[in-house]
């Protein structure tokens, strides 16, 4: 009995029918691919992604040179230096990052005292050149107006569970 | 008279004169602590030293509760301290979160921040999810304490450390604190700099951030520094330091700790030098083409140098050493000169009419250590307070802690401790050589007199008389005792105070001019040399960082000019050859007591510079008298093999025995010049070397704290 019912199945072709029926399902089943760069995926708020230097509403700049990013860093790609600024407060006058050294583990948005260097939903800053991954200080604070609000966003949807 | 104490449960003898503190420590608990202090007094006002003593109502201070006021048991049985139990540990967290109150949370931008005492006892006794306090802080203005202290006195947790240190130790009382309470606070009363040349100690006695460095400020961690055990050479006390990196760049210098040298002070220059390390420097050799310097390569910097040797005659040449050469450079160039010919060497740039006969003759031979066994002090010519500060930080211990007699020969200046003005002019030296002067006495009758012989002595047309002369008082005194440590019952009251960190080495190795035989004139001294390039006579002059000399009234001489920095030298030199300086190179430099110490290498040389000593052996090749040492260990040992003491690191030499032999040939017997008042050795103890020169913070320090009063009127 099982022998004919295996034969019944070789010439009916039951297993392709079988496997053709699938491949139909998923053929009108909603897609999962995305259409990349005109469709993306939800992202975490606390998805660590390229970094920025955030500011005051004032305007002015967050960072105050405690070296704590610096110092956490396990990839060593930070670089500070400091000095009084005129009017006396503590400020970086340099402030550089070597992105293709960093490892995006976030340690320094966490060591980060006053929320001044965050890793920003931005991940798509891939560069023609090696040289233009070394970010400076500049590069970091347009970074940070440009991303202001969706990293305000991120930090607001997070706290809740800091 | 030991008590026997039971400390966490292990049972210790301490002394009856020790405090609890002391005790806990020999028992190897570690009490946390802000206000108290080895070397300043004992405050007990920050309370952070409590102890448990099983028995007593309250915890203890244990920092001000001496062994002696501990009583025993009424069993007999010894008192028993617990320093770890939950008791001191409750009342430690109630401390600090009372000094954490006022304290405000800007560790991220105070440059204390890791290594801040109260951010690491903070760590053991704070009490970070617990806090009840929800009223307003307190805020305190800052006060002006000079270029050198930055103050944030919001971070101040009164423990007065700053305020005994300048009253006890610097003896400069310009701090103090006003107010009770909340509201005390430290000030210089007056906004005024605090004018002590020791006033950099404060930053590092302050266990939080109210006092910091104000040209270190915000410039760098303390996790990113690398650190170089080394030696100060801006005085020639050789106190220990360690200099702190980054990269390629000092960027502090702290005090390290050495009981027999600088206890644990360093003072102002030396601690804020390092940013003229930075600058002026000479990095390439330069070479004089018409009348310009102009960058040169090392090939034809040494081929000008050649030619012009070859033109001339050793009895033309000459050679000086400066104040802050190590002493292998000082050998080499000694090495080259013999090699060559040349008569006319000199070390002493003042002119101080010392050295050639034996060592102690031109050592501080009482030792640093052994000034806090004197009982009479004669300075002659003399302002330790500029001139070696440390040790005049040492010298008012030695008068705070016992009968100390201080009289002075020479200009009246505040030594921080009081000292009978004895006159300005010389002779008063001849009443009291032959016994005549009241002070003579004073110091007959001391068991353990001394004198100290300053470059405001020495440095004068009849200064081999003034040594003389010198020498006789500690003949008549009893100044020269039996040989050995004081510690060992010995003792030499006869000291020199030199104040060039090179002057020493520089004469053990005999850098002195040729002695005059019947056939040969003998060499030139400094003024010798100075005189002769103005006539012609003299017109090759190799100066190794030597800066101090006159030279814009010197003729047209051939000038080479080995250093680090851009200074009188260079600014005169026709061939310039960029040298390293002390913290860029392996150097031994011997201190005034003839104690031998290293400073080590902490950064590179900029530029093309080189060490000296290499410099001096590339240039012996090429002048065909090839130096027989190609590495520094080599050179080292051919040191040591002339001068053996050169090999016993941090040791002061012992003397034995001949001693009268010695000390008649001091000096040369002559007439005093009595109408000649004794002036300072140093014009400005700012600004007394090359780096000092090219440093902005020596310059600041100079204009606010030596010439506020000119600047103010220019400003007026």
């Amino acid at each position: 009995m099982a022998y004919l019912d295996k034969k019944a199945r070789q010439i009916f072709l039951w297993e392709f029918v079988q496997a053709f029926l699938l491949s139909m399902r998923y053929f009108f089943a909603p897609k999962a691919t995305l259409n990349y760069p005109f469709e993306k995926a939800p992202q975490s708020p606390r998805f660590r992604g390229e970094h920025a230097l955030r500011r005051y509403p004032s305007g002015e700049e967050r960072c105050i040179a405690c070296k704590l990013c610096e110092a956490i860093c396990p990839a060593q790609c930070i670089v500070i230096e400091a000095e009084p600024r005129d009017d006396g407060s503590r400020r970086t006058t340099r402030y550089d990052i070597d992105m293709t050294k960093c490892i995006y583990c976030g340690y320094c948005q966490e060591a980060c005292p006053v929320d001044a260097i965050v890793e920003g939903p931005n991940l798509e800053f891939s560069t023609e050149t090696r040289e233009e991954l070394f970010y400076d200080k500049a590069k970091l604070l347009a970074n940070g107006d440009r991303w202001e609000r969706a990293i305000a966003k991120n930090i607001e949807l997070d706290a809740p569970y800091r | 008279m030991p008590r026997k104490l039971i400390i966490d449960g292990k049972e210790i003898e301490a002394e009856d004169n020790l405090t609890l503190l002391q005790a806990c420590e020999q028992a190897g608990a570690e009490i946390p602590r802000f206000c108290y202090h080895e070397r300043l007094s004992v405050a007990g006002n920050c309370r952070m030293c409590l102890v448990e003593w099983v028995g007593a109502p309250k915890p203890q201070a244990s920092c001000s509760l001496q062994v002696k006021d501990i009583f025993p048991n009424k069993d007999g049985t010894p008192a028993r301290i617990n320093t770890n139990s939950p008791v001191v540990r409750k009342a430690r967290e109630g401390v600090m979160e009372f000094l954490l109150i006022n304290h405000p949370l800007d560790c991220p931008i105070c440059d204390q921040g890791g290594e801040c005492d109260l951010q690491d006892q903070a760590m053991g006794y704070g009490r970070a999810a617990f806090h009840r306090f929800h009223e307003n802080k307190r805020a305190v203005e800052d006060k002006y304490m000079g270029p050198l202290i930055k103050t944030q006195m919001t971070r101040c947790i009164q423990c007065t450390r700053c305020v005994r240190f300048a009253t006890e130790i610097a003896g400069v009382p310009d701090l103090g604190a006003t107010g009770r309470g909340e509201d005390m606070e430290i000030t210089t009363y007056l906004e005024k700099a605090f004018s002590s040349e020791l006033s950099g100690n404060v930053v590092d006695l302050c266990p939080v951030g109210a006092l910091t460095s104000k040209p270190y400020s915000y410039t760098s961690r303390p996790w990113e520094l690398k650190h170089t055990e080394t030696i100060d050479i801006m005085d020639a006390q050789g106190c220990n330091t360690r200099v702190d990196t980054r990269g390629r760049a000092v960027m502090r210098v702290l005090p390290r700790l050495n009981d027999d040298i600088n206890e644990e002070w360093l003072h102002d220059k030396g601690r804020h030098i390092w940013d003229g390390l930075g600058s002026q420097r000479l990095d390439k050799p330069y070479v004089r083409k018409n009348g310009k310097l102009m960058p040169a390569s090392w090939a034809d910097a040494f081929a000008t140098i050649a030619a012009r040797i070859k033109a001339t005659t050793p009895d033309h040449m000459a050679a000086i050493v400066g104040d802050l050469a190590a002493a292998e450079e000082i050998k080499a160039l000694k090495d080259l000169m013999t090699r060559l010919g040349v008569p006319h060497l000199d070390c002493r740039q003042d002119g101080a009419k010392i050295g050639g006969g034996s060592r102690p003759t031109y050592l501080f031979n009482s030792t640093i250590a052994g000034v806090d066994a004197a009982d009479a002090l004669l300075l002659i010519g003399c302002n330790p307070r500029w001139e070696a500060p440390v040790l005049n930080a040492r010298i008012r211990k030695a008068w705070l802690n016992g009968p100390l007699k201080i009289a002075s020969v020479g200009e009246p200046v505040d030594l921080t401790y009081p000292a009978e003005q004895l006159g300005t002019g010389v002779d008063v030296l001849n009443a009291l050589a032959d016994g005549s002067h009241p002070f003579a006495e004073v110091l007959r009758s001391a068991k353990r007199p001394m004198l100290i012989l300053g470059g405001g002595a020495l440095a004068r047309a009849d200064g081999a008389a003034i040594l003389a002369k010198a020498a006789r008082i500690a003949r008549e005194t009893g100044m020269i005792g039996p040989a050995g440590t004081p510690a060992e019952g010995g003792w030499i009251g006869f000291n020199i105070l030199h104040t060039a960190a090179s002057r020493v080495a520089a004469l053990d190795l005999g850098f002195l001019p040729a002695p005059a035989t019947d056939e040969n004139p003998g060499g030139r001294d400094v003024a010798g040399i100075i005189e002769g390039a103005q006539k012609g006579e003299v017109n090759f002059i190799y100066l190794l960082g030597a800066d101090e000399l006159p030279l814009e009234n010197m003729g047209r001489p051939f000038v080479v000019y080995q250093g680090s920095h851009g200074d009188t030298g260079a600014n005169y030199a026709d061939v310039i050859l960029p040298g390293a300086a002390f913290t860029e190179k392996d150097g031994l430099y011997a201190n005034f007591e003839g104690r031998v110490q290293e400073a080590q290498r902490a950064v590179f040389p900029p530029g093309e510079a080189r060490e000296d000593w290499a410099i001096i052996r590339a240039l012996s090749d090429v002048l065909g008298h090839r130096l027989p040492y190609d590495s520094l260990a080599d050179l080292r040992r051919a040191l040591v093999a002339d001068l053996p003491q050169y090999d016993k690191l941090g040791q002061v030499p012992a003397w034995e025995g001949a001693y009268p032999a010695v000390w008649n040939a001091v000096g040369t017997d002559g007439v005093l010049a009595a109408d000649v008042p004794l002036g300072q050795a140093i014009a400005d103890y700012y600004l007394t070397n090359p780096i000092a020169r090219a440093s902005k913070v020596m310059a600041d320090c100079s204009r606010e704290l030596l010439h506020s009063d000119e600047t103010k009127q220019a400003a007026e």
